[in-house]
């Protein structure tokens, strides 16, 4: 099926199977490989991308379902070569171990700052539940969104 | 000797990491982000079954599949491809060989049976589904103490029985010790099967070049020189015509010390077809077939005199090993025996191990690897122990801690502790807990129908793995510093940091020797063709000896510099100093030169000073002269509502003395992760097994990985009880927080249900097992 997206700003068209998955349409069709696989059950997150705005968890979506959406990944978070707060905040916090995890916890994050741009502590924590980390026992990555929280609304 | 500066600028700074940057950006390449241009996929079919006989294999819809280039079933791969290796062993323990693939008989459900080869991820993944076998089921061998029972079916027809081996480690003596003792205190304990789970699945993209006869293997492992040596063996390659590389790796945990059945074939097959192979695994297969940890069940007898010591510890123990043996399966319980002692001064113990074979995946090394086992089981009875004699758990454990003046402390187990301060950690630990005013809140709340409970576990841990022959061999680590040219170093670690963040420690430790901006110090890892041949990370041991492998080459670059610095400036090498990206003479540092200057030096070796080679490279391979031991202690208050069985954790405090510390953010970040990790097998994670052996949890909807919510802000603090066993002082951290965690948390809510006459509940302490312990008195 001929299906066009917009990824990270780009409109790309792709022919894909019906059951192309959206993350592998990502990783093996557009070479962006930021957006990882974990768990391929819609459990962990590691697969997060924005589909118009809203998270989504990418391994469960079809790549024809993105047929016309704006999608945005890790690697277009940054904007002109400056990084995101989140992503300055992540790595100044130590918010990250193995990095596998990341980029999908950073785009939940975004989402969840979009959303409220002063969460709690509770908020956060409850914001990124869906998310799995196996490293950091996620306390700096509370912090570092808590960081960029308070930069982004400076 | 050329100085050192005087005051480490890098060392001990909270650095963030040197790594951040490509990850944060979805620019690191883990292995499944290798795309080489025509690569096959490989796809593989397993076992269902947790026991049966394979009647036959059909491969023909497969073959036809669109896309599909080849086939394998294990008698196409017979005799070409070795068994999976083991290491560690003990005397006389049954070692059944581990094939690629089964043949006649599937022993563990995610066992690989057939192999398919396309063109495509998905071609791959629909011929896998076309091949047709034929099972029958057999009596699967799943519950351990039946397993170790006469007349349990078998998961290996060729022996007597299901006992894969048998290890005891006794000093003092046990009978005697229980027999004089005031009180003895007995308890079944449970440390079940737990998946490691590191968020990246394992993968291998491997590929042959026929021209070069040379192998490229990209694998996800925390021990790239290992799979290079085991796997060209399994292959009948030389080693030195095959390259490991580990690029980014996606946690490890210990499931990546090892080498799988994926790897050879994967190699085998980009040999046989001329172009890349891929084998990426899925989360049920990283459930099915990636090592699972823990797996012990046993019986503990404590002996204790009136006053709170305790003289004795009996641990009898059945450890579930599964089907086959992984690389370190047998040497890890054996860790738990050296490590039973625990931070006391106990002088009679036994821990008396019955390996037995199950029909499930192998156990082997997971973050701690036997200590944690040993700890959980010594502190659950610490608890009882208390409880039996009246005591306060915390004055309990005071009472049995060798002073700080009896190190190096001689354990029964026959370690040497290096050095040490327990009540410096438990003391504090309690100051930060408010300890006291925490038991005035539980007494207050019992009588309001709240449930509080304050857990303690103090620890001591054998990290910094270790020396070679304690180790059964390649205890060491190594490392080569090069000095550039143009002033830059280039740092090559024999290490294999996957995640920990050693691109960044290393880097400090080496600017700070040198007195070069720490930005200018590149390290490099997991690369076979680049670095000296190394061990790997795993056991607390990245920092603690690769680390000091990293300063002690360090210190020899730097020594070579200042000959070719004394001869500029006609003073004695003993007499150059490094600092601020200058080198300069201590007594006159008016005569200074860039370090970029003094490098060139070396390199256009005209003149060159006496007795010099050219060049600034310099390797060293460190043998430690000890293990190290971290310690400290850890203090829990959890709610638990015995209505519903939840329990919430209200305050976590930790108190861990890991030694010096390079960089105490990223110590931090290692104890936070193990706390959680801990935390998840003490409320939540095992893995479950119908009768026939087949997972039934083995998803991440259903094996209750820890989340966000689980854990409060952790209370941390640092003693710094510096080792003599290396340069650095550092003792590892890596395993810390996990060891000291699981009995905590289990302590802190079976202290919760004391009102209820509950005195044990095996982990994961599930609401259901709350709400079922609490039943009668609830009623």
């Amino acid at each position: 099926m001929e299906i066009s997206l917009s990824i990270n700003g780009g409109v790309r068209s792709f022919d894909v199977e019906p059951r192309t998955l959206l993350v592998h349409l990502l990783r093996d069709e557009a070479g962006l490989t930021g957006t990882h696989i974990a768990c391929e059950t819609t459990t962990c997150g590691a697969c997060t991308v924005l589909m118009d705005g809203q998270a989504v968890k990418s391994c469960t979506v079809l790549a024809v379902q993105a047929d016309g959406a704006e999608v945005t990944t890790i690697e277009g978070l940054a904007e002109n070569g400056k990084l995101h707060p989140l992503q300055e905040q992540f790595w100044e916090k130590h918010g990250l171990q193995c990095g596998f995890c990341t980029p999908g916890m950073i785009l939940t994050a975004a989402q969840l700052l979009e959303r409220n741009s002063d969460p709690s502590e509770e908020e956060i924590r409850h914001g990124i539940e869906g998310n799995l980390c196996r490293c950091t026992g996620y306390e700096h990555i509370v912090d570092a969104i808590q960081a960029a929280a308070a930069d982004m609304k400076k | 000797m050329a100085k050192a500066p005087e005051a480490p600028k890098f060392i001990g700074s909270p650095i963030k990491r040197r790594d951040d940057p490509r990850l944060i950006q979805g620019l690191a390449h883990y292995v499944d982000d290798i795309q080489l241009p025509d690569t096959l996929h490989l796809a593989i079919v397993r076992s269902p079954y947790g026991s049966a006989a394979i009647k036959g294999v059909d491969t023909s819809k497969a073959e036809e599949a669109p896309g599909v280039v080849a086939v394998y079933t294990a008698a196409d791969l017979a005799g070409k491809i070795g068994p999976v290796p083991v290491a560690g062993l003990v005397p006389d323990a049954k070692v059944p060989t581990q094939p690629i693939l089964a043949s006649d008989q599937a022993k563990f459900a995610g066992e690989p049976v057939a192999a398919v080869v396309a063109d495509s991820r998905y071609g791959a993944s629909d011929a896998a589904n076309l091949i047709e076998v034929d099972y029958e089921a057999r009596d699967a061998v799943v519950d351990l103490e039946k397993a170790a029972l006469p007349g349990s079916p078998k998961v290996h027809d060729e022996y007597d029985d299901n006992i894969a081996f048998k290890w005891q480690l006794a000093a003092g003596d046990v009978d005697k010790g229980l027999k004089e003792a005031d009180v003895v205190v007995k308890q079944r304990i449970v440390n079940g099967r737990v998946a490691p789970i590191a968020l990246e699945p394992r993968g291998v993209v491997a590929h042959y070049l026929p021209g070069e006869d040379k192998m490229t293997i990209w694998t996800s492992t925390q021990v790239p020189h290992k799979v290079r040596t085991f796997v060209a063996g399994q292959i009948g390659m030389n080693e030195n015509r095959v390259r490991v590389i580990t690029p980014e790796v996606g946690g490890g945990f210990g499931s990546k010390l090892n080498i799988y059945r994926e790897e050879a074939l994967t190699a085998y097959i980009t040999r046989e077809l001329g172009l890349p192979v891929k084998w990426i695994e899925s989360r049920s297969e990283n459930f099915l077939a990636t090592i699972h940890g823990r797996g012990q069940v046993g019986e503990v007898e404590m002996g204790l005199m009136k006053d709170g010591t305790v003289t004795t510890v009996r641990y009898k123990v059945l450890a579930d090993c599964g089907a086959y043996y992984q690389l370190l399966t047998v040497a890890i319980f054996t860790l738990t025996g050296l490590m039973l002692p625990g931070p006391y001064k106990i002088q009679n113990v036994d821990t008396d191990v019955t390996g037995v074979f199950t029909n499930k995946i192998a156990t082997d090394a997971y973050r701690g690897a036997g200590r944690p086992e040993a700890t959980y089981v010594l502190e659950r009875m610490m608890d009882i122990a208390a409880a039996e004699l009246g005591m306060d758990p915390a004055e309990l454990r005071r009472k049995n801690f060798p002073d700080k003046s009896e190190f190096p402390f001689p354990t029964a187990a026959g370690l040497s502790y290096d050095s040490g301060d327990y009540h410096l950690t438990l003391d504090k630990a309690l100051e930060n807990a408010d300890y006291a005013d925490m038991r005035r809140e539980q007494e207050e709340g019992r009588k309001n129908g709240r449930y509080l409970g304050v857990g303690l576990s103090t620890y001591v841990e054998i990290c910094g793995m270790g020396p070679s022959a304690a180790m059964g061999g390649q205890g060491w680590e190594s490392a080569r510093v090069r000095v550039e040219p143009g002033g830059k170093v280039t740092v090559f670690s024999g290490a294999s940091p996957h995640g920990q963040g050693q691109e960044t420690t290393f880097a400090q430790i080496v600017a700070d020797g040198l007195g070069v901006p720490v930005e200018d110090v590149e390290v490099i890892h997991g690369d076979t063709d680049s670095v000296p041949f190394g061990v790997g990370t795993f056991g607390s041991r990245g920092t603690a000896v690769g680390g000091a492998a990293v300063v002690i080459a360090r210190d020899k670059v730097r020594d070579k510099m200042a000959k070719f610095a004394a001869m500029k400036f006609e003073a004695a090498a003993s007499d150059i100093d490094f600092a601020g990206g200058k080198v300069f003479v201590g007594s006159a540092p008016e005569k200074s030169a860039d370090f970029a200057e003094i490098a060139a030096m070396a390199y256009t070796a005209v003149p060159l000073p006496p007795d010099t080679e050219p060049g600034l490279e310099e390797t060293h391979f460190f043998e430690p002269p000890n293990f190290t031991f971290p310690f400290g202690a850890h203090v829990v208050l959890v709610e638990v509502d015995p209505e519903t069985g939840v329990v919430k954790i209200l305050r976590y405090i930790a108190v861990d003395d890991v030694g010096n510390i390079i960089n105490p953010l990223l110590v931090e970040g290692q104890i936070h992760g193990g706390i959680a990790q801990g935390t998840g097998q003490a409320l939540e994670e095992e893995m479950l097994y119908d009768s026939g052996g087949q997972p039934i949890n083995a998803s991440l909807m259903h094996y209750a990985l820890p989340k966000s919510t689980l854990l409060p802000r952790m209370e941390l603090e640092s003693t710094v009880t510096p080792t003599d066993v290396n340069p650095l002082g550092a003792k590892g951290v890596g395993e810390a927080g996990t060891i000291g965690s699981t009995p905590a948390v289990v302590n802190a809510v079976i202290d919760a249900l004391s009102p209820f006459g509950v005195r044990h509940i095996d982990m994961p302490v599930r609401p259901e097992r709350i709400w079922r312990a609490t039943a009668e008195k609830r009623a």
